[in-house]
């Protein structure tokens, strides 16, 4: 049961763990000795930002997954994007500390013999060109693409098996040495951000913060927007496409907007996510990652934001523990939480979270509408 | 069924083709003693006298040789076999065996004298010995052994196999071999120096005839006093030889490309029935390849260890078994997960992708997650040549296969009552079902059936790729792109796909790059589906608007 | 721009072929200025066809189609001939199942129908009123906060019919608005229709006759794509052809 407002209940509890977990984690980090039980390990910040920056992609895919019908299986193109525009910068902060020393080229190009900086990387020396990047460039082929799809009219299966077409091709596309963006290995051994060492503890609190602060502010973003009528509007698409156009309706242009925001989300996941693991490699274009962004999404609960975040929390935990203890297993697992989650859970952990606490209650049918109107009404 | 019996005679002819290249290979064989020929001595010896000029003289000498001895000889020097005895001044070949024979008579020596020293050989004697050994090969018994040396005189040019040629194109009775004599003179005429201008504007006709990238090379190097005639002629010539090779070219690429085509074919076809007749989005049916590939491997290692002589069949015998052994994961797959997301066709593509890890990791734990070695049966390898076109059997018989599965496929679908019940089911399930169908079991035997291919189709498929746990991942998203673009729900569109896009594929190839291709190929047909969201053969009708 | 028509409907020569059958065939027909029309016909006589081609989902082979004289409608999108005040009901009652009956309604009145325009936008006391009143007269006013999926045939028929006038369009398509309904309910829809048809155009698509002559008004008959007869009820019902249509020969 989604409140109307934009702070319901569950948002609000959302929003205040997130920003705690922002102050409190690099805080204990930081200040707490390593001896304290509370203290937070030099390696544990950097994984939890990342899943900071999973949860936000999964946000951006419930967007468009949970509320417009679409399932994407190329947000990791998305992600990837925005993750080699921070990465570009990165780069070129390096200077003249590479291995090879030069001053403009990053190492990879000096080892390919490039002469010159290639005209796409000019500008990435400077952080707020790349921070426009981040969001320019997912956004505008989620645009161009989406442009093209939904003006067409493709839907449905069709739809996620060209997304995935997408993100195969430009993953196809990275790989190769002379698309200028490192290859095999992509961009990495970054040196420092903003002036600051990439590896210090309080960058990396920094950037944790920052995550979390991303997080919520994508939530926010993307929470306003449904429940705005043009959310409404999205979820009469997503169940009811052409009648909605017999309303009058510009079906293209409402899932064009969700789509290129949710994209831009994603880039910002992403170019937050590349500082915190040090390295962005083609590997994240791969088909593979954004079919397990989606499953994250329908874990935690598709068409509820929060539960998004809270399904890439628990799976990529899940993930971190079983690599660890069972690396055999993992693969297992994880095939197995699809199966399971698609077939008992469809409404995630947060539906079965309701209908436990529902059960627990055991309200009079009629009750709970009854309750609600006059706080509809009182709007 | 007029295309299955064609498909027949086409496959007896192959076989016919398989069997004559087998027994091509002419068997060796060992000489007996020859009478001493007058023509070996003076040859003989100058090699006894161990100076690389005059073991040079001496082959000059055996190429015009008449004595079977001859080529003995020259194949002895040329592997170090030939010995002299410096005290007698005799020279005897070693054969490989050990045995040491007389050189001018082939009569075995033993005891073996003391103090034998192999012939001193270097480049210039090296070349000399190939151009001998070519030369004599010219009259060899065997026509396919006169064919290769002519091949290697056109290669070598050696103006001082021309007589050997003239007598040779004399005796020669088989016409192809003859031509290939006549090329042969026809190189050199064009090379060697001091030859009329009548003889060298016969020879380019000849030559240009040819047409490949050796008569190219031959053309666009004339010695310089060539007359201008002959210049101007040779230019038409390497005119004329580019542009077929260009055509050569473009006919390599869609050879490749059809060769391509049958495998997405393979792989898209089992696709196009639990996709596109059932519209289940089977992610794992990459699986379901590696799995039939995985079962050739199993079925290739119990015939190595305990019925060697059966490898030869191993193809035959894994055909059934891996068909079989998907078709039963497919049907506990169905039965288990599938049956109950009908109609949710996103979350069956999740489900199944879920499987797809989890067969993938099974089989890593199982084999391993390096490549497993798959063996092809003799009639799989080898090639042959068509013109310029080099076909090499595995890929001849994979687009036969191809073919067959297809037709084979077409066939239950409209033919048997099982086809019926599926089309039935999946237009619509109610109906069927009130009409007394078991809906579940047809849908069940459905996907058995569309895994069962994908199995076959990696039984196939472990002829031409790494059988690991991840070759599956490598033909879901192109099997995907087959079956979307030739418009679901259409068996004849996933044919016209596999075809276009894998000869679209090899015909981008040379232009873009492998890599580029592919990339400019599914930017391509995203565009495609944009243009016609329902594929080239798409079904029409309200039906598919719901 | 001057107006070609001078009718508020003008189809002329409209033919839909699908892969070579013809669904309607050289189909004219004028609707005035708050005129409203009972389509009849045999099943599969083209009546929904029709109503596709008008509110832009399917595109004619051939003809014309044109709305306030000036509108080519054959050349328009769906949401813009919506936007026009094309206005449908659909044969099998489409509502938006996740949404409760007050959302459903909120969805169709009339409003800026923008992308941007309603990521901004506030409910107007306007709306509340009007969506009350809408409410009042299809009589869902006590479901208003629950889910439309949970809504009984006949009321789903209902809240469509609510969602049309919603919209207030100048041109209503509604198809067999009575299906599923019981007699008062029939009733209650044709008097509902009459009393829309004052300042707005309809178009009824029905089988049920005593319906068609409750709403009293002209009726155009269909057949295999093109009009057969037209006229009152009673002058349709006594042409040779009609009956031999209905009765079959
Ligand atoms: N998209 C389509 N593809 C193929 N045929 C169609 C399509 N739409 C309609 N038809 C055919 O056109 C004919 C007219 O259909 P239509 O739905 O307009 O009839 P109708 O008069 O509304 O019938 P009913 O009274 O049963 O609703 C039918 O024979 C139908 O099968
Ligand atoms: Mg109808």
């Amino acid at each position: 049961m989604n409140g109307s407002g934009i702070l319901d209940r569950r948002g609000t509890i959302f929003i205040v763990l997130v920003l705690a977990a922002g102050v409190l984690v690099p805080a204990s980090n930081l200040l707490l000795s390593p001896s304290s039980p509370f203290y937070v390990s030099d390696y544990l910040v950097p994984l939890l930002g990342k899943y900071l920056c999973y949860a936000l992609l999964a946000v951006a895919v419930d967007l468009v997954w949970g509320y417009c019908g679409v399932l994407s299986l190329g947000h990791g193109a998305f992600f990837a994007l925005g993750g080699y525009a921070m990465g570009m910068y990165l780069m070129r902060q390096i200077g003249a500390r590479g291995v090879y020393g030069n001053p403009v080229l990053p190492d990879f190009m000096v080892f390919l013999n490039y002469k010159e900086l290639p005209w796409f990387w000019l500008g990435f020396n400077h952080f707020p060109f790349a921070a426009l990047m981040v969001l320019l460039v997912p956004g505008a082929l989620a645009f161009l693409f989406g442009w093209f799809a939904f003006r067409s009219r493709v839907t449905g299966v069709y739809l996620s098996i060209i997304t995935q077409a997408m993100t195969f091709a430009l993953m196809l596309a990275f790989f190769r040495n002379d698309m200028g963006f490192g290859g095999n290995n992509g961009l990495t051994d970054f040196k420092d951000i903003l002036g600051f060492p990439i590896t210090a503890g309080t960058t990396r609190g920094a950037l944790f913060f920052a995550s979390a602060i991303a997080l919520v502010g994508g939530y926010l973003i993307c929470r306003g927007l449904v429940v705005s009528k043009y959310g409404k509007v999205l979820v009469a698409v997503r169940d009811a496409e052409s009648r909605t156009r017999f309303l009058g309706y510009k079906v293209a242009n409402y899932k064009l907007l969700a789509w290129t925001l949710s994209a831009m989300l994603a880039g910002v996941a992403g170019a937050l996510y590349v500082p915190q693991v040090g390295i962005i490699n083609p590997g994240e274009f791969a088909p593979a990652n954004s079919i397990e962004t989606v499953i994250w999404v329908a874990v935690g609960g598709r068409g509820t934001l929060v539960g998004a975040a809270l399904g890439a929390l628990v799976v990529n935990a899940g993930k971190t523990w079983f690599t660890g203890v069972l690396p055999e297993a993992w693969l297992f697992a994880l095939g197995a939480l699809f199966v399971v989650v698609t077939l008992f859970l469809p409404r995630g952990i947060i539906g079965l979270w309701g209908d436990v606490s529902e059960r627990l209650r055991k309200p009079k049918p009629d009750q709970v509408p009854e309750a609600e109107a006059p706080a509809k009404a009182a709007e | 069924m007029s295309l299955v019996h064609r498909l027949q005679t086409a496959m007896l002819l192959l076989a016919a083709v398989v069997l004559l290249a087998c027994a091509a290979p002419a068997s060796a064989q060992t000489p007996a003693a020859q009478p001493p020929s007058a023509d070996l001595a003076p040859a003989l010896e100058k090699i006894a006298a161990d100076s690389y000029s005059d073991t040079e003289a001496a082959l000059a000498l055996l190429s015009t040789s008449t004595s079977p001895q001859a080529a003995v000889i020259v194949a002895a020097l040329a592997d170090g076999r030939l010995l002299i005895d410096a005290a007698t001044k005799s020279v005897y070949v070693r054969a490989a065996d050990g045995t040491l024979s007389a050189a001018a008579t082939g009569a075995t020596v033993s005891p073996a004298p003391a103090g034998l020293k192999a012939v001193r050989l270097n480049n210039r004697v090296r070349r000399a010995i190939d151009a001998a050994s070519g030369a004599l090969s010219l009259l060899a018994p065997e026509p396919a052994r006169r064919a290769e040396a002519a091949a290697a005189v056109f290669k070598s040019r050696d103006a001082a196999a021309l007589p050997t040629l003239q007598a040779a194109i004399a005796k020669e009775t088989i016409p192809s071999v003859r031509e290939a004599l006549e090329q042969a003179r026809a190189a050199i005429l064009i090379t060697a120096p001091g030859i009329s201008e009548a003889d060298r504007l016969g020879a380019v006709k000849l030559v240009t005839a040819r047409g490949d990238q050796e008569a190219l090379a031959l053309l666009s190097n004339l010695p310089a006093d060539a007359t201008p005639a002959v210049k101007t002629t040779a230019e038409q010539g390497v005119a004329a030889i580019n542009r077929s090779l260009a055509m050569w070219n473009v006919a390599q690429n869609v050879w490749y490309g059809l060769s391509l085509g049958s495998v997405l074919l393979l792989a898209a076809i089992g696709l196009a029935i639990t996709f596109g007749v059932m519209g289940v989005i089977n992610m794992a049916h990459g699986e379901m390849v590696m799995l039939g590939a995985y079962t050739t491997y199993m079925v290739q290692d119990v015939i190595r260890t305990s019925y060697p002589g059966l490898f030869g069949w191993s193809l035959a015998i894994a055909l059934p078994l891996a068909f079989l052994f998907t078709a039963l994961v497919g049907i506990l797959i169905e039965r288990l997960v599938i049956r109950f997301l009908y109609g949710r066709a996103l979350e069956t593509l999740l489900a199944t992708w879920g499987l797809s890890l989890m067969l993938q990791q099974a089989v890593r734990t199982i084999f391993g997650p390096t490549n497993k070695e798959v063996g092809a049966p003799s009639w799989m390898s080898g090639a042959f040549q068509v013109g310029q076109l080099s076909i090499t059997y595995n890929r001849l018989w994979i687009i036969v296969f191809a073919l067959i599965v297809f037709v084979a496929l077409l066939v239950v679908l409209k033919r048997t009552s099982l086809g019926l019940y599926v089309r039935a089911v999946t237009q619509n399930r109610r109906m069927a079902a009130a009409m007394g169908i078991r809906t579940g079991r047809i849908d069940a035997l459905t996907f058995g059936l569309g895994s069962g291919i994908a199995g076959i189709a990696g039984v196939a498929l472990s002829q031409i790729d790494n059988v690991s746990p991840n070759l599956g991942q490598g033909y879901i998203i192109d099997s995907f792109m087959v079956v979307v673009f030739g418009g679901v729900g259409n068996l004849w569109g996933t044919l016209v796909g596999a075809f276009t896009l894998g000869i679209a594929n090899k015909l981008l190839e040379p232009f873009a790059g492998a890599v580029l291709g592919k990339i400019v190929l599914l930017v391509c047909i995203i565009l495609f589906i944009q243009k016609r969201p329902r594929g080239l053969f798409a079904l029409k009708g309200r039906a598919v608007e719901a | 721009m001057e107006p070609i028509a001078q009718s508020l409907l003008y189809l002329d020569n409209i033919s839909v072929v699908f892969d070579g059958f013809r669904a309607l065939n050289k189909l004219s027909l004028t609707i005035e200025e708050a005129e409203m029309r009972a389509i009849i016909g045999p099943n599969g006589a083209g009546k929904t066809t029709m109503m596709d081609v008008i509110t832009g989902k399917t595109r004619p082979t051939a003809g014309e189609a044109l709305f306030a004289g000036v509108h080519d409608l054959t050349t328009m999108d769906e949401a813009d001939i919506a936007q026009l005040g094309i206005g449908r009901k659909f044969q099998t009652p489409t509502v938006f199942d996740m949404h409760t009956v007050e959302d459903n309604l909120l969805l169709a009145v009339k409003s800026d129908r923008r992308a941007f325009a309603n990521i901004s936008w506030r409910r107007t006391s306007h709306e509340k009123a009007r969506i009350g009143e809408l409410l009042e007269r299809i009589r869902l006013k006590d479901q208003r906060h629950r889910k439309a999926a949970e809504l009984s045939h006949g009321q789903k028929q209902w809240l469509e019919i609510g969602m049309l006038l919603a919209q207030e369009p100048r041109l209503l398509l509604v198809d067999e608005p009575a299906a599923g309904m019981t007699d008062q309910e029939t009733a209650d829809t044709a008097d509902l229709l009459r009393d829309i048809a004052r300042t707005r155009s309809v178009v009824v698509v029905e089988h049920d006759m005593q319906f068609v002559r409750d709403l009293d008004v002209k009726v155009t008959v269909l057949h295999e794509g093109s009009v057969l007869a037209e006229g009152s009820l009673d002058q349709v019902s006594a042409n040779e052809r009609v009956i031999e249509v209905y009765l079959g020969r």
